[in-house]
């Protein structure tokens, strides 16, 4: 099995679906002959030509919509947004229409299509090109939204995405686009929506996150176990929505203490959601209050102080230890 | 200047046609010109190589190649006129008098940046100097441009709003709402394209179904022109005849400058999209700035020597901006929470 990045994952399973099915459509700005500004889609545009490879004008709410249209007449639109901060003209169309037709047409029409973005920070970029909108999207009902945090759970998930009847928002951590390194295996196999990871297993504490901090989580967790002999368990959320709560919660039953991980705004991030499940459904089982380690609520910043706005390994393991000195 | 699209705008019928040769600059203004051009030029070579050198994070666009659209719009302008653009900016920023250590300094996001390094290379503004930003999101300016001249025909000002934008940005839906309001309310705007033949690596044909992009406001009655962007004596030339048709009061007008970006849409672009001949045609034969030198020499209206002169000028103002956003310090961590709220 090759070693992939994650970039080289996603364009493996665009192939692999493209060539398992004629209806799927991968469109956007310069997808084509460019084959993407991270070079998602390159080659596929040699291999199917314009009629199944298409350069897109500049116009994010317009290419939403028509993906839309043709999703509706039975096409599976792949549609890639360069950043996910230019994702936020297509909401409107994603919320009003995407995410309603099937409801709408009481499952006459269907929307099978996948809105694919960079997404998160951590690349020295900046605003617009460092956004975190999973919540914004994981508000809005008929949605599904899926952040990968590695480049064989990219290519799986975006299999399973490509192949589900509903809409998708396919959010691809940037910052792991050419860091992650993986075997995949390039089987066709997809990985099934709706049900969280688990990446290390743990007694003393569970930590959920998903996407780009994935990695920082894992990194947290090892060093709590060399350090401070505390067993965490890390869970990859994977799917946003539909949120595979009892995984965490049997999670948090277990080990009583909650830390969740993510790099957008700390305030109605996801994270807030987790917690209110949690407090819901595990109140007893809980040995101390629940941690959330986030993004700030400012806009992201310039290079220079962008490591103050992540969450790093070092702020989540202070976390944890608040939590296990609890009680 | 002939220019290929000129004669589809003819055609159309609503892009008049811009064929004579364009009115001599007198010395001054040639002078005036060849330094200006040559900061932006100067500047953007420096801001390429600190790029290179780790100094810039995330995004930076340059503008050689582009030069003499924005010098030429500025000469025909006058205190109080507006200006707002894009993502690639800096140009714009030198030519409305920024200072050339603020802008770089924001680049390498240091205190000293006009942003106070909290902005980078698409987020600057100047009050002071009428210019609107630097934006990322690409065509969002032009409504925020539609509004500031909105704001001019309130007060009852004479000032014009020119708003820059790309020929990939001229497929944004927000540009047409923009056109049609602007023409509704007759509002002082120029809408300037500045049609450098690529939106990152598409070319217009393939993303624009027409493309005379001076045509873009006939469904709206906007009239527009397309001009050879290269040779700032037509720029300034139609930038005044614009400027006077909104003064006016008539209302918008478009001008879509015809324009070659030299290099690489921002400083991570494998170009497979273009050649290399075509880049270097456009380099050997319409340099904005070897124009102006051409001229200048020809009629004797300066020296090789004065010329090297300004270039040695143009070099120290760069250069010192350049160590000014090297070593001034960086934005405190306390600046991660101010201005976002009042
Ligand atoms: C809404 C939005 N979509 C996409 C992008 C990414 N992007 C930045 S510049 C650019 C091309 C713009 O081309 P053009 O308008 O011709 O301007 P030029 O870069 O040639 O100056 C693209 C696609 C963006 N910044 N904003
Ligand atoms: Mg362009």
């Amino acid at each position: 099995m090759p070693d992939l990045n994650l970039v080289q994952a996603i364009n493996l399973a665009l192939r692999r679906a493209m060539a398992d099915d004629p209806t799927v459509l991968v469109l956007g700005e310069d997808v084509g002959i460019n084959g993407g500004v991270f070079r998602a889609t390159d080659g596929l545009w040699k291999l199917y030509g314009d009629s199944r490879v298409l350069d897109t004008p500049l116009a994010e709410a317009g290419i939403t919509g028509v993906s839309i249209g043709l999703a509706a007449q039975g096409f599976r639109p792949v549609l890639e947004i360069q950043f996910s901060g230019f994702a936020y003209a297509c909401i409107d169309q994603i919320l009003n229409h995407a995410s309603r037709l099937r409801k709408r047409t009481m499952g006459r029409l269907t929307c099978p299509m996948v809105l694919r973005s960079p997404t998160g920070g951590g690349i020295h970029a900046i605003e617009h090109h460092s956004e975190s909108p999973e919540a914004m999207f994981a508000h809005i009902p008929g949605l599904k939204v899926v952040i990968p945090s590695s480049p064989q759970g990219a290519y799986g998930l975006l299999l399973a995405a490509i192949r589900d009847p509903d809409p998708i928002i396919f959010l691809e951590p940037t910052r792991l686009y050419r860091s992650a390194k993986d075997e995949v295996a390039d089987d066709g196999a997809s990985i099934p929506l709706g049900r969280c990871i688990v990446l290390r297993t743990g007694r003393d504490v569970t930590l959920v996150s998903w996407g780009g901090m994935v990695k920082d989580t894992l990194e947290a967790a090892n060093r709590l176990a060399t350090d401070h002999r505390i067993d965490a368990e890390v869970i990859d959320v994977a799917t946003l929505k539909p949120l595979d709560s009892a995984t965490v919660i049997d999670s948090v039953k277990r080990t009583g203490r909650l830390v969740v991980v993510h790099e957008a705004p700390l305030t109605c991030g996801f994270g807030a959601e987790i917690a209110a499940r949690v407090a819901h459904q595990a109140l007893t089982s809980l040995l101390a209050p629940i941690e959330r380690v986030t993004g700030c609520d400012t806009m992201m910043p310039y290079p220079r102080l962008e490591h103050l706005y992540m969450p790093q390994a070092e702020r989540i393991a202070e976390a944890v230890r608040r939590t296990v000195a609890y009680s | 200047m002939a220019i290929a699209s000129n004669k589809a705008a003819a055609q159309s019928g609503s892009a008049r046609r811009e064929t004579e040769v364009p009115p001599d600059l007198t010395k001054d203004q040639e002078i005036a010109a060849f330094r200006d051009m040559l900061l932006i030029r100067r500047f953007e070579e420096k801001a390429g190589q600190l790029y290179g050198m780790g100094l810039i994070g995330g995004f930076c666009h340059l503008y050689i190649g582009q030069e003499a659209v924005v010098v030429g719009m500025q000469m025909s302008l006058k205190a109080g006129d507006q200006v707002i653009t894009g993502y690639r900016d800096h140009g714009h920023m030198l030519a409305c008098g920024m200072e050339s250590r603020g802008v770089m300094a924001e680049l390498t996001g240091r205190r000293g940046g006009y942003s106070k390094g909290k902005g980078g290379s698409m987020h600057m503004f100047s009050v002071e100097k009428s210019f609107y930003g630097g934006h990322g999101i690409v065509g969002a300016q032009v409504p925020l441009g539609t509004g500031l001249a909105f704001a001019n025909k309130y007060r009852g000002n004479d000032n014009v709003s020119l708003t820059y934008f790309g020929d990939g940005a001229a497929n944004q839906g927000q540009v047409y709402e923009s056109f049609n309001m602007a023409k509704l309310w007759n509002l002082p705007v120029i809408y300037i394209i500045e049609n450098n033949q690529y939106g990152m690596g598409t070319a217009v044909a393939r993303a624009s179904a027409t493309t005379t992009l001076a045509t873009r406001g006939s469904a709206h009655g906007i009239p527009g022109e397309s001009v050879d962007g290269m040779d700032v004596r037509a720029v300034k030339a139609v930038g005044e005849k614009a400027v006077k048709w909104c003064r006016d009061g008539n209302g918008p007008i478009i001008l879509e400058m015809m324009t070659y970006r030299y290099r690489g849409h921002s400083m991570s672009d494998p170009a497979k999209y273009r050649t290399k001949e075509e880049v270097d045609k456009y380099r050997t034969e319409r340099d904005p700035i070897e124009q102006v030198r051409a001229r200048l020499l020809a009629k004797k209206l300066s020296s090789d020597e004065a010329l090297k002169k300004i270039d040695t000028e143009v070099r120290a103002i760069v250069n010192d901006a350049a160590e000014f956003a090297t070593n001034d310090a960086e934005p405190d961590a306390s600046e991660l929470y101010t201005d976002v709220y009042a």
